[in-house]
């Protein structure tokens, strides 16, 4: 997994690549507390490349989710692949995120 | 066909693991969604183990055979941890608000979605796993 963060305006654009699971998941948690810690809370996650993802990448995501709503941020998802969409749905997660066809709609919407 | 794979628990293993099952899938004649679906149960059902079973990384083994033709795949998942009982682990707090959501025991809920079968079993002092994956017709 690799992990790159840029500022675009006033959000974190944080591009994922490969893949998220139970060995990946605590180093994308650990860069998205760092953002939130830095008071950066209004985040697009830029899931385009990410080739697969378990419950672990998902909780990664909740976690990161509850502390920036906590401040009045978000965190929004851009581009996730058919087999991440669908895991996010088998989770309820559809609803509870954001979800934007692109990184720059995603930017766009805060 | 028969595949058998062997490896100590650790997360940096997972990727072996499911490059594993999803080859066995697509020579059983599945689709690349299903044999998605095939890694994702098996990845939960593995990280299970190391987390819950065996209590972190590096205690004990995994085994797992693949078992498949004709558009079916029964995969089978031993562990010589302790002895898991299922009926344990709460189903996960799915949510219409995040601040209500609780996502632990999403990894069972996620194989019991995905598999057509999930049957946990202990005997000989192993811990036990089938799943079955059936081709939609």
């Amino acid at each position: 997994m690799e992990i790159s963060t840029e500022e675009v305006k006033s959000v974190s654009v944080m591009a994922v690549s490969g893949r998220v699971d139970s060995a990946t998941a605590p180093d994308l948690e650990t860069s998205l507390k760092k953002l939130v810690e830095a008071e950066k809370t209004q985040i697009v996650l830029d899931l385009k490349n990410v080739e697969y993802m378990s419950s672990a990448g998902l909780r990664a995501m909740v976690s990161t989710l509850k502390a920036v709503k906590r401040v009045n941020g978000d965190l929004r998802l851009a581009s996730p692949s058919p087999r991440v969409e669908e895991v996010l749905r088998l989770a309820g997660l559809t609803s509870i995120f954001s979800i934007h066809p692109n990184r720059d709609e995603a930017v766009a919407s805060f | 066909m028969e595949r058998k794979l062997s490896v100590p628990g650790r997360y940096d293993r997972l990727e072996q693991i499911c490059d594993f099952v999803v080859q066995a899938a697509t020579e059983a004649g599945l689709s690349d969604a299903d044999a998605s679906r095939c890694q994702l149960a098996v990845d939960e059902a593995c990280t299970n183990i190391i987390e819950h079973g065996y209590g972190g990384e590096n205690r004990g083994r995994i085994e797992i055979i693949c078992e498949g033709a004709d558009g079916e795949m029964t995969i089978t998942i031993q562990d010589w941890a302790k002895r898991f009982d299922p009926s344990s682990v709460p189903e996960p707090k799915l949510s219409a608000t995040v601040e209500d959501m609780g996502i632990g025991g999403l990894g069972i809920y996620f194989m019991r979605q995905v598999m057509d079968a999930v049957e946990f079993s202990y005997e000989n002092g192993s811990n036990k796993l089938v799943l079955v994956k059936r081709r939609e017709e």
